[in-house]
Protein backbone atom coordinates (compact mmCIF):
# COMPACT_ATOMS: atom_id res chain seq x y z
CA UNK A 1 0.00 0.00 0.00
CA UNK A 2 1.50 3.40 -0.90
CA UNK A 3 2.64 5.16 2.25
CA UNK A 4 0.87 8.44 1.55
CA UNK A 5 -2.64 6.97 1.27
CA UNK A 6 -4.12 6.16 4.70
CA UNK A 7 -6.03 2.94 5.36
CA UNK A 8 -9.31 4.77 5.90
CA UNK A 9 -9.45 5.76 2.22
CA UNK A 10 -9.32 2.14 1.14
CA UNK A 11 -11.97 1.16 3.65
CA UNK A 12 -14.23 4.01 2.62
CA UNK A 13 -13.86 3.18 -1.06
CA UNK A 14 -14.68 -0.47 -0.50
CA UNK A 15 -17.63 0.40 1.75
CA UNK A 16 -19.01 2.68 -0.99
CA UNK A 17 -18.51 -0.04 -3.60
CA UNK A 18 -20.24 -2.54 -1.36
CA UNK A 19 -23.23 -0.27 -0.85
CA UNK A 20 -23.49 0.46 -4.58
CA UNK A 21 -23.44 -3.28 -5.24
CA UNK A 22 -26.07 -3.98 -2.58
CA UNK A 23 -28.29 -1.16 -3.88
CA UNK A 24 -27.96 -2.62 -7.37
CA UNK A 25 -29.08 -6.05 -6.17
CA UNK A 26 -32.15 -4.54 -4.55
CA UNK A 27 -33.18 -2.23 -7.40
CA UNK A 28 -32.23 -3.97 -10.66
CA UNK A 29 -34.50 -6.57 -12.24
CA UNK A 30 -32.23 -8.28 -14.75
CA UNK A 31 -30.81 -11.47 -13.22
CA UNK A 32 -27.44 -11.03 -14.91
CA UNK A 33 -27.06 -7.43 -13.75
CA UNK A 34 -28.03 -8.50 -10.22
CA UNK A 35 -25.32 -11.10 -10.43
CA UNK A 36 -22.79 -8.48 -11.59
CA UNK A 37 -23.75 -6.35 -8.60
CA UNK A 38 -23.08 -9.30 -6.30
CA UNK A 39 -19.66 -9.73 -7.90
CA UNK A 40 -19.01 -6.06 -7.21
CA UNK A 41 -19.88 -6.58 -3.54
CA UNK A 42 -17.41 -9.45 -3.37
CA UNK A 43 -14.71 -7.35 -5.01
CA UNK A 44 -15.34 -4.56 -2.53
CA UNK A 45 -14.72 -7.11 0.21
CA UNK A 46 -11.53 -8.20 -1.53
CA UNK A 47 -10.27 -4.62 -1.44
CA UNK A 48 -11.03 -4.43 2.29
CA UNK A 49 -9.24 -7.69 2.92
CA UNK A 50 -6.14 -6.72 0.95
CA UNK A 51 -5.85 -3.33 2.59
CA UNK A 52 -6.26 -4.79 6.09
CA UNK A 53 -3.75 -7.47 5.22
CA UNK A 54 -1.23 -4.88 4.13
CA UNK A 55 -1.95 -2.69 7.16
CA UNK A 56 -1.61 -5.56 9.64
CA UNK A 57 1.40 -7.05 7.86
CA UNK A 58 -0.40 -10.41 7.94
CA UNK A 59 -0.77 -12.66 4.89
CA UNK A 60 -4.00 -14.42 5.79
CA UNK A 61 -6.14 -11.59 4.42
CA UNK A 62 -4.51 -11.86 1.01
CA UNK A 63 -4.86 -15.62 1.14
CA UNK A 64 -8.57 -15.18 1.81
CA UNK A 65 -8.88 -13.05 -1.33
CA UNK A 66 -7.78 -15.96 -3.50
CA UNK A 67 -10.47 -18.12 -2.00
CA UNK A 68 -13.10 -15.43 -2.50
CA UNK A 69 -12.11 -15.15 -6.15
CA UNK A 70 -12.24 -18.92 -6.63
CA UNK A 71 -15.64 -19.12 -4.97
CA UNK A 72 -16.91 -16.22 -7.07
CA UNK A 73 -15.80 -18.05 -10.20
CA UNK A 74 -17.61 -21.22 -9.08
CA UNK A 75 -20.72 -19.21 -8.28
CA UNK A 76 -20.55 -17.53 -11.68
CA UNK A 77 -20.44 -20.89 -13.44
CA UNK A 78 -23.44 -22.21 -11.52
CA UNK A 79 -25.32 -18.91 -11.63
CA UNK A 80 -25.05 -18.43 -15.37
CA UNK A 81 -26.15 -22.03 -15.90
CA UNK A 82 -29.21 -21.34 -13.75
CA UNK A 83 -30.00 -18.16 -15.70
CA UNK A 84 -29.62 -20.13 -18.93
CA UNK A 85 -32.04 -22.81 -17.83
CA UNK A 86 -34.42 -20.09 -16.64
CA UNK A 87 -34.31 -18.55 -20.10
CA UNK A 88 -34.98 -21.94 -21.67
CA UNK A 89 -37.98 -22.64 -19.46
CA UNK A 90 -39.60 -19.19 -19.42
CA UNK A 91 -37.88 -17.00 -22.06
CA UNK A 92 -36.99 -14.26 -19.61
CA UNK A 93 -34.10 -13.11 -17.45
CA UNK A 94 -36.12 -10.52 -15.52
CA UNK A 95 -36.66 -11.57 -11.94
CA UNK A 96 -40.01 -9.79 -11.57
CA UNK A 97 -41.41 -12.03 -14.30
CA UNK A 98 -40.34 -15.12 -12.36
CA UNK A 99 -43.25 -15.45 -9.99
CA UNK A 100 -44.94 -18.82 -10.22
CA UNK A 101 -44.81 -19.15 -6.45
CA UNK A 102 -46.28 -16.45 -4.29
CA UNK A 103 -47.57 -16.26 -0.78
CA UNK B 1 0.24 -34.59 9.96
CA UNK B 2 -1.18 -38.03 10.75
CA UNK B 3 -2.90 -36.52 13.75
CA UNK B 4 -4.38 -33.77 11.55
CA UNK B 5 -5.75 -36.28 9.07
CA UNK B 6 -7.17 -38.35 11.89
CA UNK B 7 -9.09 -35.37 13.25
CA UNK B 8 -10.56 -34.59 9.90
CA UNK B 9 -11.01 -38.19 8.71
CA UNK B 10 -14.80 -37.99 8.09
CA UNK B 11 -14.68 -35.04 5.75
CA UNK B 12 -11.37 -35.76 4.03
CA UNK B 13 -12.66 -39.26 3.31
CA UNK B 14 -15.98 -37.90 2.11
CA UNK B 15 -14.41 -35.24 -0.12
CA UNK B 16 -12.13 -37.77 -1.81
CA UNK B 17 -15.03 -40.17 -2.30
CA UNK B 18 -17.23 -37.40 -3.72
CA UNK B 19 -14.58 -36.66 -6.34
CA UNK B 20 -14.30 -40.38 -7.15
CA UNK B 21 -18.09 -40.56 -7.48
CA UNK B 22 -17.96 -37.68 -9.95
CA UNK B 23 -15.26 -39.45 -11.98
CA UNK B 24 -17.29 -42.67 -11.93
CA UNK B 25 -20.19 -40.76 -13.49
CA UNK B 26 -17.95 -39.64 -16.29
CA UNK B 27 -16.25 -42.97 -16.95
CA UNK B 28 -19.07 -45.49 -16.73
CA UNK B 29 -22.13 -45.45 -18.97
CA UNK B 30 -25.43 -45.79 -17.10
CA UNK B 31 -23.59 -45.49 -13.83
CA UNK B 32 -26.50 -44.28 -11.70
CA UNK B 33 -26.93 -47.61 -9.93
CA UNK B 34 -23.21 -47.85 -9.16
CA UNK B 35 -22.93 -44.25 -7.93
CA UNK B 36 -26.05 -44.73 -5.85
CA UNK B 37 -24.58 -47.71 -4.01
CA UNK B 38 -21.16 -46.06 -3.85
CA UNK B 39 -22.54 -42.86 -2.29
CA UNK B 40 -24.68 -44.70 0.23
CA UNK B 41 -21.69 -46.78 1.38
CA UNK B 42 -19.49 -43.67 1.48
CA UNK B 43 -21.91 -41.86 3.76
CA UNK B 44 -22.23 -44.93 5.96
CA UNK B 45 -18.45 -45.04 6.36
CA UNK B 46 -18.07 -41.34 6.99
CA UNK B 47 -20.66 -41.72 9.74
CA UNK B 48 -18.65 -44.59 11.20
CA UNK B 49 -15.48 -42.48 10.97
CA UNK B 50 -17.37 -39.76 12.80
CA UNK B 51 -18.21 -42.20 15.58
CA UNK B 52 -14.63 -43.45 15.83
CA UNK B 53 -13.13 -39.94 15.97
CA UNK B 54 -15.72 -38.85 18.52
CA UNK B 55 -13.42 -39.30 21.50
CA UNK B 56 -10.63 -37.14 20.10
CA UNK B 57 -10.29 -33.51 21.09
CA UNK B 58 -8.08 -30.87 19.69
CA UNK B 59 -7.20 -28.74 16.72
CA UNK B 60 -5.30 -29.63 13.58
CA UNK B 61 -3.81 -28.10 10.42
CA UNK B 62 -2.24 -25.14 12.23
CA UNK B 63 -5.34 -24.51 14.27
CA UNK B 64 -7.63 -24.21 11.26
CA UNK B 65 -9.89 -27.16 12.04
CA UNK B 66 -11.16 -28.82 15.19
CA UNK B 67 -11.59 -32.54 15.51
CA UNK B 68 -13.70 -34.87 17.58
CA UNK B 69 -16.47 -33.95 19.99
CA UNK B 70 -18.69 -31.21 18.56
CA UNK B 71 -17.38 -31.59 14.99
CA UNK B 72 -17.61 -35.39 15.05
CA UNK B 73 -21.16 -35.25 16.38
CA UNK B 74 -22.21 -33.07 13.48
CA UNK B 75 -20.27 -35.31 11.06
CA UNK B 76 -22.45 -38.19 12.20
CA UNK B 77 -25.61 -36.10 11.99
CA UNK B 78 -24.86 -34.88 8.45
CA UNK B 79 -23.95 -38.40 7.33
CA UNK B 80 -27.29 -39.67 8.60
CA UNK B 81 -29.09 -36.84 6.82
CA UNK B 82 -27.26 -37.51 3.57
CA UNK B 83 -27.83 -41.24 3.83
CA UNK B 84 -31.57 -40.84 4.40
CA UNK B 85 -31.72 -38.49 1.42
CA UNK B 86 -29.81 -40.81 -0.88
CA UNK B 87 -31.79 -43.90 0.11
CA UNK B 88 -35.03 -42.13 -0.75
CA UNK B 89 -33.78 -40.26 -3.77
CA UNK B 90 -33.20 -43.00 -6.36
CA UNK B 91 -36.82 -44.02 -6.59
CA UNK B 92 -37.99 -40.41 -6.52
CA UNK B 93 -35.58 -39.36 -9.25
CA UNK B 94 -36.54 -42.29 -11.47
CA UNK B 95 -40.20 -41.45 -11.07
CA UNK B 96 -39.61 -37.81 -11.92
CA UNK B 97 -37.39 -38.91 -14.81
CA UNK B 98 -34.44 -36.82 -13.67
CA UNK B 99 -32.00 -39.48 -12.58
CA UNK B 100 -28.80 -37.91 -13.84
CA UNK B 101 -25.79 -39.41 -12.16
CA UNK B 102 -24.47 -36.17 -10.70
CA UNK B 103 -27.19 -36.06 -8.06
CA UNK B 104 -25.40 -38.43 -5.72
CA UNK B 105 -22.01 -36.77 -5.97
CA UNK B 106 -23.64 -33.38 -5.40
CA UNK B 107 -25.22 -34.67 -2.20
CA UNK B 108 -21.79 -35.94 -1.12
CA UNK B 109 -20.23 -32.55 -1.84
CA UNK B 110 -22.96 -30.78 0.10
CA UNK B 111 -22.36 -33.07 3.09
CA UNK B 112 -18.60 -32.46 2.83
CA UNK B 113 -19.24 -28.70 2.93
CA UNK B 114 -21.44 -29.05 6.01
CA UNK B 115 -18.79 -31.11 7.77
CA UNK B 116 -16.22 -28.44 6.96
CA UNK B 117 -18.49 -25.88 8.64
CA UNK B 118 -18.76 -28.01 11.76
CA UNK B 119 -14.98 -28.52 11.82
CA UNK B 120 -14.09 -24.88 11.27
CA UNK B 121 -11.86 -23.12 13.74
CA UNK B 122 -10.90 -20.38 11.30
CA UNK B 123 -13.08 -17.95 9.34
CA UNK B 124 -11.60 -19.13 6.04
CA UNK B 125 -12.69 -22.73 6.66
CA UNK B 126 -16.12 -21.49 7.66
CA UNK B 127 -16.42 -19.53 4.42
CA UNK B 128 -15.28 -22.42 2.21
CA UNK B 129 -17.59 -24.84 3.97
CA UNK B 130 -20.61 -22.57 3.58
CA UNK B 131 -19.87 -22.02 -0.08
CA UNK B 132 -19.29 -25.69 -0.92
CA UNK B 133 -22.61 -26.49 0.72
CA UNK B 134 -24.50 -23.58 -0.86
CA UNK B 135 -23.23 -24.07 -4.42
CA UNK B 136 -24.25 -27.73 -4.25
CA UNK B 137 -27.68 -26.65 -2.98
CA UNK B 138 -28.12 -24.11 -5.81
CA UNK B 139 -27.63 -26.90 -8.32
CA UNK B 140 -29.72 -29.46 -6.44
CA UNK B 141 -32.70 -27.14 -6.02
CA UNK B 142 -32.82 -26.60 -9.78
CA UNK B 143 -32.33 -30.25 -10.50
CA UNK B 144 -35.65 -30.65 -12.35
CA UNK B 145 -34.38 -28.33 -15.04
CA UNK B 146 -37.41 -28.74 -17.30
CA UNK B 147 -39.73 -27.75 -14.50
CA UNK B 148 -40.26 -23.99 -14.34
CA UNK B 149 -40.90 -24.02 -10.60
CA UNK B 150 -37.69 -25.86 -9.84
CA UNK B 151 -35.65 -23.46 -11.98
CA UNK B 152 -37.38 -20.52 -10.33
CA UNK B 153 -36.54 -21.82 -6.88
CA UNK B 154 -32.95 -22.36 -7.93
CA UNK B 155 -32.66 -18.81 -9.30
CA UNK B 156 -34.16 -17.27 -6.17
CA UNK B 157 -31.94 -19.33 -3.93
CA UNK B 158 -28.86 -18.52 -5.96
CA UNK B 159 -29.36 -14.75 -6.16
CA UNK B 160 -30.32 -14.32 -2.51
CA UNK B 161 -27.71 -16.84 -1.35
CA UNK B 162 -24.91 -15.08 -3.22
CA UNK B 163 -26.16 -11.74 -1.85
CA UNK B 164 -25.99 -13.15 1.69
CA UNK B 165 -22.52 -14.50 0.97
CA UNK B 166 -21.45 -10.93 0.21
CA UNK B 167 -22.58 -9.84 3.68
CA UNK B 168 -20.93 -12.83 5.31
CA UNK B 169 -17.57 -12.16 3.65
CA UNK B 170 -17.71 -8.46 4.45
CA UNK B 171 -18.39 -9.37 8.07
CA UNK B 172 -15.41 -11.72 8.04
CA UNK B 173 -13.21 -8.99 6.53
CA UNK B 174 -14.21 -6.45 9.18
CA UNK B 175 -13.71 -8.91 12.04
CA UNK B 176 -10.32 -9.75 10.58
CA UNK B 177 -9.34 -6.11 10.31
CA UNK B 178 -10.56 -5.34 13.78
CA UNK B 179 -9.11 -8.27 15.67
CA UNK B 180 -6.13 -8.93 13.39
CA UNK B 181 -6.80 -12.63 13.09
CA UNK B 182 -9.13 -15.18 11.54
CA UNK B 183 -8.46 -17.90 14.06
CA UNK B 184 -11.39 -18.30 16.48
CA UNK B 185 -9.19 -18.76 19.54
CA UNK B 186 -7.03 -15.77 18.65
CA UNK B 187 -10.10 -13.62 17.96
CA UNK B 188 -11.58 -14.56 21.33
CA UNK B 189 -8.25 -13.79 23.02
CA UNK B 190 -7.93 -10.39 21.35
CA UNK B 191 -11.51 -9.45 22.19
CA UNK B 192 -11.10 -10.45 25.82
CA UNK B 193 -7.80 -8.56 26.13
CA UNK B 194 -9.30 -5.59 24.35
CA UNK B 195 -6.45 -5.72 21.83
CA UNK B 196 -8.48 -4.38 18.91
CA UNK B 197 -7.25 -2.30 16.00
CA UNK B 198 -10.54 -0.66 15.11
CA UNK B 199 -13.02 -1.24 17.94
CA UNK B 200 -15.78 0.51 15.97
CA UNK B 201 -15.62 -2.01 13.13
CA UNK B 202 -16.12 -5.10 15.28
CA UNK B 203 -19.86 -4.65 15.97
CA UNK B 204 -20.45 -3.97 12.26
CA UNK B 205 -18.55 -7.12 11.36
CA UNK B 206 -20.49 -9.14 13.92
CA UNK B 207 -23.80 -7.81 12.60
CA UNK B 208 -22.88 -8.66 9.00
CA UNK B 209 -21.75 -12.18 9.86
CA UNK B 210 -24.96 -12.75 11.85
CA UNK B 211 -26.96 -11.58 8.80
CA UNK B 212 -25.08 -13.99 6.54
CA UNK B 213 -25.58 -16.97 8.84
CA UNK B 214 -29.22 -16.13 9.62
CA UNK B 215 -29.87 -16.25 5.92
CA UNK B 216 -28.50 -19.78 5.75
CA UNK B 217 -30.60 -20.76 8.77
CA UNK B 218 -33.70 -19.04 7.27
CA UNK B 219 -34.35 -16.89 10.34
CA UNK B 220 -36.44 -13.72 10.30
CA UNK B 221 -36.00 -11.23 8.57
CA UNK B 222 -33.94 -13.27 6.12
CA UNK B 223 -36.41 -16.12 5.68
CA UNK B 224 -38.35 -14.94 2.61
CA UNK B 225 -36.45 -17.20 0.24
CA UNK B 226 -37.24 -20.36 2.20
CA UNK B 227 -40.90 -20.99 1.25
CA UNK B 228 -40.35 -20.42 -2.47
CA UNK B 229 -37.14 -22.43 -2.63
CA UNK B 230 -38.48 -25.28 -0.51
CA UNK B 231 -41.69 -25.47 -2.52
CA UNK B 232 -40.07 -25.43 -5.93
CA UNK B 233 -37.10 -27.70 -5.29
CA UNK B 234 -37.46 -31.48 -5.76
CA UNK B 235 -39.08 -32.81 -2.58
CA UNK B 236 -36.16 -34.94 -1.58
CA UNK B 237 -33.76 -32.02 -1.99
CA UNK B 238 -36.05 -29.90 0.16
CA UNK B 239 -35.89 -32.56 2.85
CA UNK B 240 -32.12 -32.42 2.75
CA UNK B 241 -31.77 -28.63 2.57
CA UNK B 242 -34.27 -27.84 5.27
CA UNK B 243 -32.72 -30.20 7.82
CA UNK B 244 -29.02 -30.75 7.20
CA UNK B 245 -28.61 -27.25 5.76
CA UNK B 246 -30.19 -25.70 8.83
CA UNK B 247 -28.12 -27.91 11.13
CA UNK B 248 -24.99 -26.72 9.32
CA UNK B 249 -25.98 -23.08 9.78
CA UNK B 250 -26.36 -23.62 13.52
CA UNK B 251 -23.13 -25.63 13.66
CA UNK B 252 -21.51 -22.45 12.35
CA UNK B 253 -23.48 -20.23 14.71
CA UNK B 254 -22.53 -21.94 17.98
CA UNK B 255 -18.72 -21.46 17.86
CA UNK B 256 -19.05 -18.00 16.29
CA UNK B 257 -21.44 -16.84 18.99
CA UNK B 258 -19.24 -18.35 21.69
CA UNK B 259 -16.31 -16.35 20.33
CA UNK B 260 -18.09 -13.09 19.61
CA UNK B 261 -20.57 -12.91 22.49
CA UNK B 262 -18.07 -11.12 24.78
CA UNK B 263 -17.66 -8.32 22.23
CA UNK B 264 -21.29 -7.27 22.63
CA UNK B 265 -22.74 -9.34 25.43
CA UNK B 266 -26.18 -7.92 26.08
CA UNK B 267 -26.96 -6.51 22.68
CA UNK B 268 -26.27 -9.68 20.68
CA UNK B 269 -28.39 -11.74 23.06
CA UNK B 270 -31.26 -9.29 22.72
CA UNK B 271 -30.99 -9.29 18.92
CA UNK B 272 -31.16 -13.08 18.86
CA UNK B 273 -34.15 -13.02 21.19
CA UNK B 274 -36.09 -10.64 18.95
CA UNK B 275 -35.15 -12.57 15.82
CA UNK B 276 -36.13 -15.83 17.46
CA UNK B 277 -39.52 -14.56 18.58
CA UNK B 278 -40.31 -13.02 15.19
CA UNK B 279 -39.15 -16.15 13.32
CA UNK B 280 -41.37 -18.43 15.42
CA UNK B 281 -44.45 -16.27 15.07
CA UNK B 282 -44.08 -15.48 11.37
CA UNK B 283 -43.27 -19.07 10.45
CA UNK B 284 -46.21 -20.55 12.30
CA UNK B 285 -48.77 -17.89 11.39
CA UNK B 286 -47.85 -18.06 7.68
CA UNK B 287 -48.03 -21.85 7.77
CA UNK B 288 -51.68 -21.59 8.86
CA UNK B 289 -52.68 -20.08 5.53
CA UNK B 290 -50.98 -22.63 3.26
CA UNK B 291 -52.75 -25.18 1.09
CA UNK B 292 -49.64 -26.79 -0.39
CA UNK B 293 -48.01 -29.30 1.94
CA UNK B 294 -44.45 -28.50 0.89
CA UNK B 295 -45.04 -24.82 1.48
CA UNK B 296 -46.63 -25.54 4.84
CA UNK B 297 -43.66 -27.63 5.90
CA UNK B 298 -41.35 -24.89 4.59
CA UNK B 299 -42.95 -22.30 6.85
CA UNK B 300 -42.88 -24.75 9.71
CA UNK B 301 -39.17 -25.17 9.04
CA UNK B 302 -38.76 -21.39 9.35
CA UNK B 303 -40.58 -21.56 12.69
CA UNK B 304 -38.26 -24.32 13.88
CA UNK B 305 -35.25 -22.12 13.14
CA UNK B 306 -36.83 -19.71 15.61
CA UNK B 307 -37.11 -22.36 18.31
CA UNK B 308 -33.50 -23.41 17.77
CA UNK B 309 -32.36 -19.80 18.02
CA UNK B 310 -33.61 -19.72 21.61
CA UNK B 311 -30.59 -21.85 22.46
CA UNK B 312 -28.31 -19.15 21.05
CA UNK B 313 -30.13 -16.56 23.16
CA UNK B 314 -29.34 -18.47 26.33
CA UNK B 315 -25.66 -18.59 25.39
CA UNK B 316 -25.12 -21.31 27.96
CA UNK B 317 -23.86 -24.86 27.75
CA UNK B 318 -27.39 -26.05 28.47
CA UNK B 319 -28.81 -23.98 25.64
CA UNK B 320 -26.21 -25.18 23.16
CA UNK B 321 -26.81 -28.82 24.03
CA UNK B 322 -30.53 -28.10 23.60
CA UNK B 323 -29.73 -26.88 20.09
CA UNK B 324 -27.78 -30.05 19.32
CA UNK B 325 -30.60 -32.23 20.64
CA UNK B 326 -33.24 -30.29 18.74
CA UNK B 327 -31.27 -30.44 15.49
CA UNK B 328 -30.99 -34.22 15.85
CA UNK B 329 -34.70 -34.60 16.55
CA UNK B 330 -35.60 -32.14 13.82
CA UNK B 331 -33.47 -34.03 11.29
CA UNK B 332 -35.51 -37.19 11.84
CA UNK B 333 -38.98 -35.70 11.99
CA UNK B 334 -38.64 -33.26 9.11
CA UNK B 335 -36.88 -35.68 6.72
CA UNK B 336 -39.45 -38.30 7.68
CA UNK B 337 -42.42 -36.13 6.80
CA UNK B 338 -40.82 -35.06 3.52
CA UNK B 339 -40.16 -38.70 2.63
CA UNK B 340 -43.87 -39.41 2.98
CA UNK B 341 -44.64 -36.37 0.80
CA UNK B 342 -42.14 -37.70 -1.77
CA UNK B 343 -43.73 -41.16 -1.72
CA UNK B 344 -47.22 -39.80 -2.35
CA UNK B 345 -46.19 -37.20 -4.91
CA UNK B 346 -46.75 -38.00 -8.60
CA UNK B 347 -44.75 -36.63 -11.49
CA UNK B 348 -45.88 -33.24 -12.69
CA UNK B 349 -46.11 -32.08 -9.08
CA UNK B 350 -49.44 -33.75 -8.46
CA UNK B 351 -50.83 -34.64 -5.03
CA UNK B 352 -48.99 -31.92 -3.16
CA UNK B 353 -52.09 -30.11 -1.92
CA UNK B 354 -53.31 -30.68 1.63
CA UNK B 355 -56.67 -31.80 0.21
CA UNK B 356 -54.92 -34.71 -1.51
CA UNK B 357 -54.22 -36.14 1.93
CA UNK B 358 -57.91 -36.62 2.65
CA UNK B 359 -58.64 -40.19 3.64
CA UNK B 360 -55.02 -41.29 3.49
CA UNK B 361 -55.59 -43.55 6.49
CA UNK B 362 -57.90 -45.74 4.41
CA UNK B 363 -55.54 -46.18 1.50
CA UNK B 364 -52.25 -46.24 3.39
CA UNK B 365 -52.81 -46.87 7.10
CA UNK B 366 -49.09 -47.23 7.83
CA UNK B 367 -48.01 -44.08 6.02
CA UNK B 368 -50.83 -42.15 7.68
CA UNK B 369 -49.76 -43.43 11.11
CA UNK B 370 -46.14 -42.46 10.45
CA UNK B 371 -47.18 -39.02 9.23
CA UNK B 372 -49.24 -38.62 12.38
CA UNK B 373 -46.23 -39.38 14.55
CA UNK B 374 -44.07 -36.90 12.62
CA UNK B 375 -46.73 -34.21 12.90
CA UNK B 376 -47.14 -34.82 16.65
CA UNK B 377 -43.38 -34.61 17.02
CA UNK B 378 -43.13 -31.40 14.99
CA UNK B 379 -45.95 -29.89 17.04
CA UNK B 380 -44.07 -30.83 20.21
CA UNK B 381 -46.53 -33.29 21.68
CA UNK B 382 -45.08 -35.88 24.08
CA UNK B 383 -43.75 -38.56 24.04
CA UNK B 384 -42.02 -37.82 20.73
CA UNK B 385 -38.62 -36.26 20.10
CA UNK B 386 -39.89 -32.76 19.29
CA UNK B 387 -41.41 -32.33 22.74
CA UNK B 388 -38.13 -32.80 24.62
CA UNK B 389 -36.26 -30.66 22.09
CA UNK B 390 -38.64 -27.79 22.77
CA UNK B 391 -38.61 -28.44 26.49
CA UNK B 392 -34.79 -28.16 26.71
CA UNK B 393 -34.70 -24.98 24.62
CA UNK B 394 -37.56 -23.34 26.53
CA UNK B 395 -36.00 -24.06 29.93
CA UNK B 396 -32.63 -22.79 28.66
CA UNK B 397 -34.27 -19.51 27.67
CA UNK B 398 -35.96 -19.22 31.08
CA UNK B 399 -32.64 -19.85 32.82
CA UNK B 400 -31.11 -17.02 30.81
CA UNK B 401 -33.86 -14.69 32.04
CA UNK B 402 -35.88 -14.57 28.84
CA UNK B 403 -39.27 -15.59 30.19
CA UNK B 404 -41.12 -13.51 27.60
CA UNK B 405 -39.33 -15.38 24.82
CA UNK B 406 -40.46 -18.71 26.24
CA UNK B 407 -44.02 -17.42 26.41
CA UNK B 408 -43.82 -16.43 22.74
CA UNK B 409 -42.42 -19.89 22.02
CA UNK B 410 -45.27 -21.63 23.80
CA UNK B 411 -47.82 -19.38 22.10
CA UNK B 412 -46.41 -20.10 18.65
CA UNK B 413 -46.30 -23.83 19.42
CA UNK B 414 -50.00 -23.66 20.21
CA UNK B 415 -50.61 -21.90 16.88
CA UNK B 416 -48.61 -24.59 15.13
CA UNK B 417 -50.73 -27.37 16.62
CA UNK B 418 -53.64 -26.09 14.51
CA UNK B 419 -52.06 -26.88 11.13
CA UNK B 420 -50.16 -29.99 12.20
CA UNK B 421 -53.28 -31.53 13.70
CA UNK B 422 -55.29 -30.21 10.76
CA UNK B 423 -53.34 -32.52 8.48
CA UNK B 424 -53.98 -35.48 10.78
CA UNK B 425 -57.71 -34.72 10.88
CA UNK B 426 -57.67 -34.58 7.09
CA UNK B 427 -55.96 -37.96 6.87
CA UNK B 428 -58.25 -39.73 9.33
CA UNK B 429 -61.63 -38.05 9.36
CA UNK B 430 -62.34 -37.00 5.78
CA UNK B 431 -63.32 -39.11 2.81
CA UNK B 432 -60.91 -39.42 -0.12
CA UNK B 433 -61.88 -37.72 -3.35
CA UNK B 434 -61.91 -40.10 -6.30
CA UNK B 435 -59.68 -43.03 -7.09
CA UNK B 436 -55.97 -42.90 -7.67
CA UNK B 437 -52.98 -45.16 -7.84
CA UNK B 438 -50.20 -44.69 -5.37
CA UNK B 439 -46.50 -45.20 -5.79
CA UNK B 440 -44.58 -48.08 -4.33
CA UNK B 441 -42.87 -47.40 -1.02
CA UNK B 442 -39.79 -49.46 -1.88
CA UNK B 443 -36.40 -48.25 -0.72
CA UNK B 444 -37.88 -45.16 0.94
CA UNK B 445 -39.40 -47.52 3.49
CA UNK B 446 -35.94 -48.12 4.93
CA UNK B 447 -35.31 -44.43 5.54
CA UNK B 448 -38.83 -44.08 6.93
CA UNK B 449 -38.14 -46.80 9.46
CA UNK B 450 -34.87 -45.11 10.47
CA UNK B 451 -36.56 -41.74 10.92
CA UNK B 452 -39.52 -43.11 12.86
CA UNK B 453 -37.16 -45.05 15.11
CA UNK B 454 -35.17 -41.87 15.67
CA UNK B 455 -38.25 -39.86 16.58
CA UNK B 456 -39.55 -42.46 19.01
CA UNK B 457 -36.22 -43.35 20.64
CA UNK B 458 -35.28 -39.70 21.14
CA UNK B 459 -38.72 -39.12 22.59
CA UNK B 460 -38.66 -41.99 25.05
CA UNK B 461 -35.00 -41.85 26.05
CA UNK B 462 -33.90 -38.26 25.55
CA UNK B 463 -31.32 -38.29 28.35
CA UNK B 464 -28.74 -40.33 26.44
CA UNK B 465 -28.37 -37.90 23.55
CA UNK B 466 -28.73 -34.91 25.86
CA UNK B 467 -25.84 -36.01 28.06
CA UNK B 468 -23.70 -36.65 24.99
CA UNK B 469 -24.69 -33.22 23.67
CA UNK B 470 -23.87 -31.40 26.89
CA UNK B 471 -20.50 -33.15 27.14
CA UNK B 472 -19.64 -31.61 23.76
CA UNK B 473 -19.48 -28.19 25.38
CA UNK B 474 -17.61 -29.18 28.51
CA UNK B 475 -14.02 -29.19 27.35
CA UNK B 476 -12.76 -27.26 24.34
CA UNK B 477 -15.90 -25.52 23.16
Amino acid sequence: MPQNIPLEYYLALSAIMFVIGAAGVVTRRNAIIIFMCIEMMLNAVNLTLVSFSSYLGDASGQMFVFFVMAVAAAEAAVGLAIVLSLFRSSQTVYVDEVNLMKW
Amino acid sequence: MVQDLLFTAPFTFLSVMAIIAMVLDALIVNSSRITFIFSAITLLFSGILGISTFGLHGIGFNGMVTGGGFAAYFDILFSIGGLLTILTSRQYLQRENIEHDEFYSLVLFAVAGMMLIAHSNHLLILFIGIEVMSVSFYILSGYMRNNAKSVESSLKYFLLGAFATGFLVYGIALIYGSTGSMDYNQIALNINNNALNFPALLPVGVALIVIGLSFKAAAFPFHQWAPDVYQGAPTIVTAFMSTAGKAAAFAAFIPIVTVLMPSAPVKLQMIFAVMSAATMLIGNISALAQTNIKRMLAFSSVAHAGYIMMGLVSGSQYGYSGIVFYLTAYMFMQIGSFIIVAILERNGEKYLELSDYAGLSKRHPVLAAFMTIFMFSLAGIPPFAGFFGKYFLFTAAIDAGFLWLTLVGVLSSIISVYFYIGLIVKMYFTEPEGQREDNEVGMSGLSLIITIAGVIVLGILPSGILSIASNLFNSTH
